[in-house]
């Protein structure tokens, strides 16, 4: 039965449709196929350009230089695990420094609820991992076996040459990229072009060939096979995303109050005096819905907000010459607000009590509106995001690129010689955090008569000792600091040791306590 | 089940759970997921075929592929030992001086140094090389037997009145007491003019003729000011470093009956290379001269 001469209607029924009909308690229940029709509009627009950018910086990052002089990365995004360092472009990130990406996780965090309290699921529409490399899956599927129907066709047909030989090709290309996928992940690890060659002339590490070989299954299973299922049955993020949405949060919303009562035959039903909604009941918003729901259940735990089914009922309203947003990004208030109008009685909708005769709707529908968009809520969101940023940047420009850690040695704590004098001894770790060499002066304040030595060297030197540190690295000192008996008091003897850099104009301090009591 | 309870809105059973009035649907799991369950049964049937995994009374099942962890480990430790071999022997044929005076090999003998005196040297020195009564401290500048780095080796290598070993330190201090050579307030005598040498406290009246007993008893082998020997293990005795504690009584009795250490000569059980290493950890603590 055809609406019009141009719609098509669909023959789909939505994957989680089945439960309403049977009393199930069967142990497992058999995947329901879903094959998701192509669509054009604005929201497939986008999902396209965000699919673009984040697969492209996701590939390409690895392969950007930076010019950070001898002796280090020319990479200039690099997780160096081996020597324990992080590059981003200027930055570099030593272990100790890690509240920068704890920071940067914060932020993650923070940035998701501010999105999802705003636009709801967001991220799993658009820019999760499983849904960008699911819907390039779909693409190439739909590339090689044709758009629903065909695919459909192909999926009941037996195997013959043709079915084969499409499968096999969908099959590697889709491997094909989940290698590609796995491959770029270690290039993020190492030096991308030698590891790139090393990779093709078999001389890289086991680890490479195993974390391409662990991405590359992982991707293709999830991506390429599972798809849906991996939002509906593996991802904690549906269950919680019912917490982090309010009335104000935009979600993809089935309006009944203009949709109900649907009708295949609406100009019958309205000669023969019945109100008929605007939904036409075409399905075409199950069928290119990618999780396989039908929208006009209402909110769903399956439904990942792409929109997709927009794009489909806007093209629909579109050829019916209906205003479009039968299904739109809406918030529960306004919905609410709309079903009273609509449904006086909260009973049936009467489609009339919202539409003028003549079209378009009447003074007290409520449509989108940016004002949502700024509300204490996401104010609040704003704030925190902003306030973590600007104290991870100021952390940034202050952070220091010399430092001093000091161990006071513990076994014995003090050791007395025979001059009668007592030496402490102190284990000295100083940071260069800096990409080249420089000269550290060790000095000790305070402690009056006191003389340092550096283990190695000959007797006491004296108050201060230079030290040469190597670009970027962490030097250990053993230090041992001597007070002569003339000077010696008893007991605990606060003073700080200090390495300085002069031409650098940098210093490092390290509060340190002398005593004179042997451990017995 | 006896009475079912469906849900209204979803038409699904539920579990019979109840939580503030929200029931739990009795949702079937998906088939993959009951499958990927099947898998690991199968997977795990093969672990205990394959690896050591059933115990019994006495023993385990050893599994087909006869592996253990301790193979594993000794493989390690073997590849461990043969990438050290290199070093190691080039450790064994160098003097004390080259290998402190090489960076590479001193930083690897300082670390596998530290480790030996932890196996070997700490039940009597202590895990820090403190010392204690009876057992010398090995961070301070005071040295027995000397404390130059070939001292040390020496030292280390035929140990300190070892039974077992020709070339071991050997002296013995006579027991003045015990053996009558000198009275009871003679060796008071002296005590107290020792501890006047060590600027500890003392009497003062008892000291002075001390210093006559010090000369004709002691002297030659503590030195005429108490400076000790190394030659032949007399103890600095003008410091407050003191092996079996410097306190009056503690004087009396090592002069009475004297006590006398023994070390072990360690050459013959762990190498040239590891009584090296052990040195070089020991000078490294900063009191070799």
């Amino acid at each position: 039965m055809s609406l019009t001469p141009d719609i098509e209607q669909a023959d789909v029924q939505a994957v989680n449709a089945g439960a309403k009909a049977k009393v199930a308690s069967q142990l497992y229940a058999a995947r329901v196929k879903v094959f998701p029709k192509d669509v054009q509009g604005a929201f497939r627009r986008l999902k396209w350009i965000i699919m673009a950018v984040t697969l492209g910086i996701y590939y390409i990052t690895p392969w950007l230089r930076w010019h950070r002089g001898a002796g280090a990365p020319d990479q200039a995004v690099l997780l160096d695990m081996v020597h324990r360092r992080f590059y981003f472009f200027f930055i570099e990130i030593w272990p100790q420094e890690f509240y920068f990406v704890a920071g940067l996780l914060v932020m993650a965090g923070v940035g998701l609820f501010l999105v999802t309290s705003v636009v709801g699921r967001a991220w799993c529409g658009y820019a999760c991992p499983q849904t960008v490399w699911t819907d390039l899956f779909i693409a190439v599927e739909r590339l090689i076996e044709g758009d629903r129907n065909a695919r459909i066709k192909l999926d009941k047909a037996p195997y013959g040459l043709r079915k084969i030989f499409l499968r096999v090709g969908k099959h590697l290309i889709w491997l094909l990229i989940a290698m590609v996928t796995g491959g770029a992940w270690i290039f993020y690890f190492a030096d991308a072009p030698s590891l790139a060659k090393q990779l093709f002339t078999g001389q890289a590490a086991y680890v490479a060939y195993a974390t391409v070989a662990t991405l590359t299954a992982t991707t293709y299973i999830l991506g390429g096979l599972m798809r849906e299922q991996v939002c509906i049955y593996m991802c904690p993020w549906p269950r919680i995303q019912a917490a982090m949405l309010d009335e104000d949060s935009l979600v993809v919303t089935y309006n009944d109050w203009r949709g109900e009562p649907r009708s295949r035959g609406v100009k019958k039903a309205r000669a023969e005096g019945i109100s008929a909604g605007d939904c036409v009941d075409c399905n075409a918003c199950v069928a290119v819905c990618p999780v396989g729901i039908d929208i006009r259940h209402g909110q769903q735990m399956e439904c990942i907000t792409c929109a997709l089914c927009i794009d489909a009922c806007d093209d629909i309203m579109g050829k019916l010459m209906r205003p479009h947003g039968l299904i739109s990004y809406s918030t529960l208030r306004d919905y609410n607000h709309n079903m009273a109008l609509a449904a006086p009685s909260g009973r049936a909708v009467s489609p009339d009590l919202v539409r003028k005769p003549g079209g378009g709707f009447v003074e007290g529908v409520r449509h989108f509106n940016w004002r949502v968009v700024f509300r204490l809520r996401t104010l609040i969101y704003v704030g925190l995001w902003s306030l973590v940023g600007l104290g991870l940047v100021a952390a940034l420009l202050t952070r220091d690129r010399l430092r001093i850690n000091v161990l006071h040695d513990r076994n014995p704590i003090a050791v007395n010689l025979t001059s009668g004098a007592v030496r402490n001894g102190y284990t000295v770790k100083l940071l260069n955090m800096q990409p080249e060499a420089r000269t550290v002066t060790v000095a000790i304040d305070g402690l009056p008569g006191a003389q340092l030595t550096l283990e190695g060297t000959e007797g006491a030197i004296g108050r201060s000792a230079e030290v040469k540190l190597e670009p970027d690295t962490l030097e250990t000192l053993h230090l041992f600091v001597t007070v002569s008996p003339q000077m010696l008091q008893s007991g605990k003897t606060p003073f700080e040791i200090r390495a300085s850099d002069f031409r650098m104009g940098s210093s490092a301090i390290y509060q340190a306590s002398f005593e004179t009591e042997t451990a017995k | 089940m006896a009475n079912k309870d469906i849900d209204d809105v979803s038409g699904v059973e539920t579990t019979g759970h109840e939580w503030d009035g929200i029931k739990e649907l009795n949702n079937p799991l998906p088939r993959w997921w009951i499958n990927t369950f099947y898998i690991t049964i199968v997977f795990a049937i093969g672990y205990c075929v394959l690896y050591p995994a059933w115990p019994g009374l006495t023993t385990n099942t050893k599994g087909w592929w006869n592996w253990s962890a301790r193979q594993d480990v000794a493989a390690e430790m073997s590849a461990v030992d043969a990438g050290r071999a290199g070093i190691e022997q080039k450790i064994a044929a160098s003097d004390i001086k080259t290998i402190l005076g090489d960076p590479q090999m001193k930083v690897f003998a300082v670390a596998a140094g530290a480790s030996a005196f932890k196996a070997h040297c700490s039940q009597c020195h202590g895990s820090g090389a403190q010392g204690n009564v009876g057992y010398p401290n090995l961070n301070d500048d005071d040295w027995l037997w000397g404390g130059t780095p070939e001292q040390i080796v020496a030292t280390i290598s035929h140990g300190v009145r070892s039974p077992l070993d020709a070339d071991t330190h050997v002296s013995q201090m006579p027991a003045f007491g015990k053996d009558g050579v000198l009275t009871a307030e003679q060796i008071s005598e002296v005590t107290n003019y020792v501890l006047q040498l060590a600027q500890l406290d003392h009497n003062a009246d008892k000291a002075k003729p001390g210093e006559q007993v010090f000369k004709d008893n002691c002297a030659s082998c503590h030195g005429d000011a108490g400076q000790g020997n190394p030659d032949m293990g007399a103890p600095k005795l003008a410091d407050k470093i003191w092996l079996y504690k410097g306190a009056t009584d503690a004087i009396i009795a090592q002069v009475t009956n004297p006590r006398h250490g023994v070390m072990p000569a360690w050459l013959p059980q762990l190498g040239e290379a590891k009584v090296k290493e052990l040195a070089a950890y020991v000078i490294s603590l900063g009191g070799a001269k």
